[in-house]
């Protein structure tokens, strides 16, 4: 009862934020499961094309992007972990250093299409079309998962730049850091989802 | 505590109509994070809305009124249909229940100030808002409003030269709308509910809300993917649904049917959850199988999520698949069965007043039993192979989206709308309203499931000879029924006006929270959060008396 009668007070309710937060996390995790379906469909259908596709593909730049974002997720966990100790300096550090990396994964992101598009590997390109249809699938469903994967990082970034005002602002501080802690879990999915997407197109050939 | 509550603001304790927030006049509602304002936002925009998908069903009707060309080509009549099922469905009934009578009654039957987010509640309602103007606005670009009906089937959906992008965006949003007001339901419900209002407590529409805010949470972000592929597919063509590219259009429908069969409880469960608050309190009964009626809505929510390939019998799939998913239907009816077996066991015995939010409760239960059991029929695999694409089918779910959702938010609308704004209508014109509408919607209907049978398909423009008299009778109806809307809009917007003002704060003698509070409500809901002491529905004098007769 304490907890309920905590809502009627402050008008504020960590337990209830961090649960909406969850949900929508699990609406996220259903759109991109939505590709993921497709993905698994057309892989069961074209095994072999699958994997002569994916050998184009650099794994070298996905595994540095693999490391880019697992850094940066510790980089806003100890964001989160400096403010609950009355850090506030180090954790607004902690918080640009995350939208730098998060910068770092798109730029590299963008060399990476650029050599793509370069070698007229895009949809509706005259090589991808003479190509079997396996391998316009593997390339089709590359970039709708990738690119909504990087709209993802964008929103991220956008929504850490956010904080850290709130945070400069004093608005998120010790005593109530569930804005922050929200982010951090969004910050989290994009990581989650590229540790998926990462095997599944780079690496399984 | 309860004082500390009351001296934060007295402001707190004045009608939510009269309310003075941060804004003034428009802005102080269009701004305000008010569940109650937010609820009446929705009810203006969704009435204008089913006004407009009244008027292209009108269209349809009139079209099909002879054969061959009766007022438009084609083209605009494959428009009509489109629009009409667009804008029905996403955006009158989806969120017709939850986002307008959820919003404003949810927080109060459950004892709580507001929603657990009211600022994401009100960026909810602007999103339905832009995705809606987003519809009208795709009629009028040039294209043309998609032709595609509301399914959005590829490959059409991507070959037609019509606005697709446009309405599968502004169905994007709408359902990215309905997500936020199911997570926010979700959480409301399970952290605000005020002291002593246990789970089995709730009065059932709440439990309706949270199964069906699940539902919207869980499903509608399927349907957002496979429409973003639309438009992705016709930008730039990467070929997911497109044979020549290697993909396959079947899975473009699984993917819509993943979500949109879901979607079909999530617009008949609240109606659901209505029809169970109006029969206890008409027929002065306790309701009967509480728990029954409060687990079967969460069994529809399961159940409903595995069923959706039955929409595709004949589209092509495994004969082990067509008999599970036929089977799975077939279960998917018991729920929705028990909720009906329930309330007719409520009304045994109960002293009943037909007033008329009673009139279009009992019209439910009549209308969606004919619907259900029509749509049992269509599981049936031999069956549905008969009836697929026929004007059966159309029947069906104007039967249960119409007879059932639609009457349910009608029910609603007579019985709340009092609660809402303090005032009462012409109990003696809604019920002529009732009984045109009642009787213009079988003329209409009915008719379809005779036609459909014989073998007309639905969406065709044109017919052949003997259907002429199915169609002229159907088209008739159409006309009933809309005097029958034009009366009961009149009577509803007159009583806002002019109605007689209500003192009473239990005008139909409900126990649930919302019936002890003043009529209108106060913009805090409650002077003190109410400490919960007894179940929802308990008429204990009529239950001893009819005990005692009994014996």
């Amino acid at each position: 009862m304490s907890a309920q009668d905590h809502v009627i007070h402050a008008h504020r309710d960590d337990v209830g934020a961090r649960m909406g937060m969850w949900l929508f996390l699990f609406t996220e995790l259903l759109l991109f499961g939505g590709l993921f379906f497709i993905y698994s469909v057309y892989r069961f259908i074209n095994q072999e094309q699958f994997h002569l596709a994916a050998k184009e593909l650099n794994p070298i730049i996905g595994t540095f992007n693999t490391i880019i974002l697992l850094t940066s997720s510790l980089t806003m966990a100890l964001a989160i972990a400096a403010i609950q100790k009355k850090n506030k300096g180090l954790s607004i550090f902690f918080q640009l250093i995350t939208i730098l990396l998060a910068f770092g994964f798109l730029i590299n992101k963008f060399f990476e299409w650029r050599v793509k598009l370069h070698h007229d590997l895009f949809p509706g390109s005259e090589v991808l079309l003479n190509k079997p249809k396996g391998e316009i699938l593997f390339y089709g469903l590359y970039y709708v998962m990738t690119g909504l994967h990087g709209l993802h990082v964008i929103i991220g970034i956008v929504l850490i730049a956010f904080m850290t005002r709130l945070t400069i602002k004093n608005i998120i501080n010790q005593d109530s850091y569930v804005k922050l802690e929200a982010a951090g879990l969004y910050w989290h999915l994009v990581d989650i989802i590229w540790i998926f997407l990462f095997p599944l197109f780079y690496l399984i050939t | 505590m309860s004082t500390l509550v009351s001296n934060i603001s007295n402001n707190g304790h004045t009608n939510y109509l009269d309310y003075k927030g941060k804004h003034d006049g428009l802005k102080g509602w269009i701004f305000s994070t008010d569940h109650k304002r937010i609820g009446i936002l929705y009810l203006i925009a969704l009435l204008s809305f089913f006004a407009v998908g009244v008027s292209f069903g009108f269209l349809i009707r009139l079209e099909l009124l002879t054969i061959g060309k009766t007022i438009v080509e084609p083209q605009t009549y494959n428009a009509f249909f489109t629009l009409h099922g667009v804008i029905m469905i996403f955006l009158f009934v989806i969120p017709g229940l939850p986002a307008v009578f959820g919003n404003f009654f949810l927080p109060i039957m459950i004892g709580a100030k507001d929603v657990a987010f009211p600022r994401i509640n009100l960026l909810s309602w602007w999103l339905y808002i832009v995705g809606g103007i987003m519809v009208i606005i795709s009629i009028l670009l040039p294209g043309g409003p998609a032709d595609t009906g509301w399914t959005f089937y590829i490959p059409y959906s991507v070959r037609t030269g019509t606005n697709v992008i446009f309405t599968g965006l502004a169905a994007f949003i709408l359902g990215f709308s309905s997500i936020l007001t199911g997570i926010n339901f979700v959480t409301t419900i399970h952290r605000l509910r005020a002291p002593g209002m246990g789970w089995f407590k709730m009065p059932l529409f709440s439990w309706a809300l949270y199964a069906t805010a699940w539902i919207q949470v869980l499903a509608t972000p399927i349907i957002g993917i496979t429409l973003l592929l639309i438009v992705v597919e016709r930008v730039l063509g990467v070929g997911l649904f497109d044979p020549a590219l290697g993909g396959d259009p079947i899975l473009y429908q699984h993917l819509f049917w993943i979500y949109s069969h879901p979607a079909v409880y999530i617009m008949i469960v609240p109606a659901m959850g209505v029809v169970s608050e109006i029969i206890p309190v008409f027929a002065r009964r306790t309701i009967f199988g509480y728990k029954f009626i409060a687990f079967s809505s969460i069994a529809i929510a399961l159940l409903g999520s595995l069923v959706w390939a039955h929409h595709m019998f004949s589209s092509g799939m495994s004969s082990t698949a067509q008999f599970v998913f036929s089977l799975l239907t077939f279960l998917v009816a018991i729920p929705s069965a028990i909720k009906v077996f329930n309330w007719t066991a409520t009304l045994y015995k109960g002293s009943i007043q037909l007033d008329p939010p009673m009139l279009y409760a009992l019209a439910f239960i009549f209308l969606f039993s004919i619907g259900g059991l029509t749509g049992v029929v269509q599981g049936a695999l031999s069956v549905d192979i008969h009836l697929t694409d026929t004007s059966f089918i159309v029947a069906h779910f104007h039967y249960v989206m119409f007879g059932g959702t639609g009457f349910g938010i009608f029910a609603a609308l007579h019985y709340w709308l009092p609660k809402m704004f303090g005032r009462m209508y012409n109990k003696k014109l809604a019920k002529v309203g009732f009984w045109f509408l009642f009787v213009g919607f079988n003329t209409l209907y009915f008719p379809l499931f005779v036609m459909g049978w014989l073998g007309m398909p639905r969406r065709y423009y044109d017919y052949l000879p003997e259907y002429s008299i199915y169609h002229q009778i159907s088209t008739v109806g159409s006309w009933i029924l809309i005097l029958g809307l034009i009366f009961i809009y009149y009577n509803l917007i007159r009583s806002l006006i002019s109605g007689q003002k209500i003192n009473d704060k239990n005008i139909w003698g409900g126990e649930t929270l919302e019936w002890q509070i003043e009529s209108p409500p106060i913009h805090d809901n409650f002077h003190e959060i109410p400490k919960v002491t007894s179940g929802p529905y308990e008429y204990k004098m009529n239950d001893e008396e009819l005990e005692k007769e009994v014996k």
